[in-house]
């Protein structure tokens, strides 16, 4: 293994201590210092490779997460991020007696819970009507079509609901009013914000998220199919018993991750649909950090509020994940 | 590849000796579903392009829905005159392309590194990168960090925090790992090529299908960025496009002079013309994107797909 290794090294030290590859493999392990020297000999181009991206995540991403400790310190302009008082769990026991608290956590559940749920399984139909087209210029074309609307910003979805639903002069509204539904200010009411927001992801996002099943179907070892024709089965004993149970591994892996983000509602959408009429089931936990964070300046507390939430949807990642090990031997990690 | 034999199986069984009935109809349902998809996918997209350009009150009135009527541009030619959408469309321009080659200039080298398999220290290294997918700092670290480092207000901040995308990294990675061939490497190696020769002129010049859709994503990706402006800068000479569009679509300031809403001097008019100027943003806005898609849409099952081999 290490000869192996060794030999397809590009650069071979030049200093003239070094050790033929052969002798290499029967040597005791060498001391640290000289091993360091050898790795860095031979790997110093794949360092200096690495250093943006390892620069650019140690300053944006773990910075910050040294940074958390704001929800814990009470903050003080003048000592910084890490300088104040050190309080404890105090902003988290204030925001579980919040009243507010009950409400953002049932806004945040039901908006991510009915888009996980409804848009967990549209991608996995889609995939499988498209892998049923016969005509494959035809297939590109569904394919083509339905992945695009992923690539319009959330400004413009939300801008083309504010004016397909507006009242009276919408095309949605003035289609529903054909068939009865009549007088509902979808922009503004708390009982239609769930429906708009997820029936508008899902006219979004489920193309784009078929083509993960697309390439699992494109997998699937052609004799299944023959076997499965030869014992007489039609093409919705097919899709069943052959196209199905394919997905499964695909499926596991996207429900962990998914459940990575149960608490997580994507901000821009729901910030951008919100308004005073649809506050009450559309103030979610990431809305929240962002008014009482940014617009009034509440650090400590938004940070704690912030850190519960991803505390969260770190816990249903590794639970979910754990589950799917145990089930199915299907894991991330 | 395997699909088209999956198909030919299909075809070959349809031109035996017996075609169900039970087929016939699955056939017909299959049809049915992919029309409506496609209406419903397309249709609204249409129906924005053909009321930008229809005169406002046969719109709002119900009298548009196959081709535009009583064309006006009038839309349009409010958005050519309002400062704010060509200073946000520049912006975002510089933004988006020099954000993507800087994304692409950190992204593609750390992708190729970590996919060296004899490079011991890859496993941990992409641990550490895969972590920051599930575990942020979260707002207000980020925010006070970004103020200490000058970045608030600043136009450099819509293109260094993004500057890599570990999903990005992770597909890149894995298109290195399974598209380039090991027997290549090792006869560059005997030719005395080190990693920086073989990573530019060899690895690079056969990656064009993973450099355009790694490309693609983050130029989206900066396109249709909102939340950093909204965060992070004030200044709004230095907001990009879709501030803008916030402003005009959500925000009724469709007039740059303010006078939007039903309140103003225009009434019923200025809300009227409100909003084929709404339907014509769109367009504008969304143009670029549409227009690069139908070139870069071959490679994306690919991209996605090498991706998701090793999850």
């Amino acid at each position: 293994m290490s000869a192996g290794t060794s030999t397809s090294a590009p650069r071979r030290r030049s200093r003239s201590d070094t050790a033929s590859p052969a002798l290499d493999a029967s040597r005791d392990r060498p001391p640290l210092k000289a091993r360091l020297r050898r790795h860095v000999g031979r790997y110093w181009q794949l360092w200096v490779m690495l250093a943006p991206a390892l620069v650019f995540v140690l300053v944006f991403a773990y910075v910050p997460m040294y940074g958390i400790q704001l929800a814990f310190r009470e903050f003080d302009f003048t000592k910084g991020l890490t300088g104040g008082d050190w309080v404890g769990l105090k902003y988290f026991i204030q925001f579980f007696e919040s009243p507010l608290f009950g409400e953002l956590m049932r806004n945040t559940v039901m908006i991510s819970l009915a888009t996980l749920v409804l848009g967990f399984f549209t991608p996995i139909v889609l995939a499988l009507v498209i892998n049923q087209i016969l005509h494959s210029r035809i297939r590109r074309l569904v394919q083509t079509v339905t992945y695009l609307p992923h690539f319009i910003s959330v400004v413009v979805i939300v801008g083309m609901l504010q004016v397909f639903l507006s009242p009276s002069t919408g095309l949605i509204t003035r289609f529903l009013a054909f068939f009865g539904i009549d007088g509902v200010n979808f922009l503004g009411s708390t009982s239609a914000f769930v429906p708009v927001y997820v029936l508008s992801d899902i006219w979004q996002h489920t193309g784009w998220n078929s083509i993960i099943y697309l390439a699992a179907l494109a997998g699937v070892n052609t004799q299944l199919y023959e076997a499965a024709r030869i014992d007489g089965a039609t093409r919705l004993q097919i899709i069943r018993h052959v196209d199905i149970p394919a997905l499964v591994p695909t499926m596991i892996i996207l429900l962990i991750l998914t459940m990575g983000g149960v608490l997580n509602t994507g901000f821009e959408k729901v910030f951008l649909m919100q308004n005073t009429l649809n506050l009450p089931v559309s103030e979610v936990i990431a809305t929240y950090t962002y008014k009482i964070g940014i617009l009034s300046s509440q650090f400590s507390y938004s940070t704690a509020i912030g850190l519960f939430n991803t505390v969260i949807n770190f816990a249903f990642l590794v639970i979910a994940n754990q589950i799917s090990k145990r089930a199915s031997d299907t894991s991330l990690w | 590849m395997s699909t088209d034999t999956a198909s030919d199986t299909f075809s070959s069984r349809r031109a035996g000796h017996r075609l169900r009935g039970n087929d016939l109809a699955f056939t017909v349902v299959i049809t049915i579903i992919c029309a409506a998809v496609l209406f419903t996918t397309l249709y609204p997209l249409y129906f924005v392009l053909i009321a930008s350009i229809s005169d406002p009150t046969a719109v709002s009135t119900g009298k548009v829905s196959v081709l535009p009527k009583n064309i006006s541009f009038f839309g349009y030619q409010q958005i050519f005159e309002d400062s704010r959408i060509w200073t946000g469309y520049r912006n975002t321009l510089i933004y988006s392309v020099v954000g993507t080659a800087l994304n692409l200039a950190v992204t593609l080298p750390a992708a190729y590194a970590l996919s060296r398999r004899e490079f011991r220290p890859r496993r941990p290294l992409m641990l550490m990168f895969a972590f920051t997918m599930f575990f942020s700092g979260g707002l207000i670290p980020t925010y006070l960090l970004y103020k200490d480092l000058g970045l608030l207000d600043n136009w450099l901040v819509f293109i260094l925090p993004s500057a890599l995308n570990v999903f990005n990294l992770i597909i890149a990675r894995a298109f290195f790992e399974n598209s380039l061939p090991e027997e290549l490497f090792e006869a560059a190696m005997i030719d005395g090529v080190d990693y920086f020769r073989f990573f530019t002129t060899i690895a690079l010049p056969l990656s064009k299908a993973l450099i355009s859709v790694i490309g693609l994503y983050y130029l989206v990706q900066h396109w249709n960025d909102f939340f950093t402006g909204l965060i992070f800068v004030r200044d709004y000479d230095k907001q990009p496009l879709q501030i803008v569009l916030r402003d005009i679509l959500l925000s009724n300031q469709a007039f740059s002079g303010g006078a939007g809403g039903a309140g103003g001097s225009g009434g019923a008019y200025g809300q009227r013309y409100a909003d084929q100027i709404k339907y014509g943003v769109i367009i504008v806005s969304t143009l670029p994107v549409i227009i690069l898609y139908p070139f870069l849409q071959k490679y994306f099952e690919k991209g996605v797909l090498i991706g998701s081999v090793k999850g």
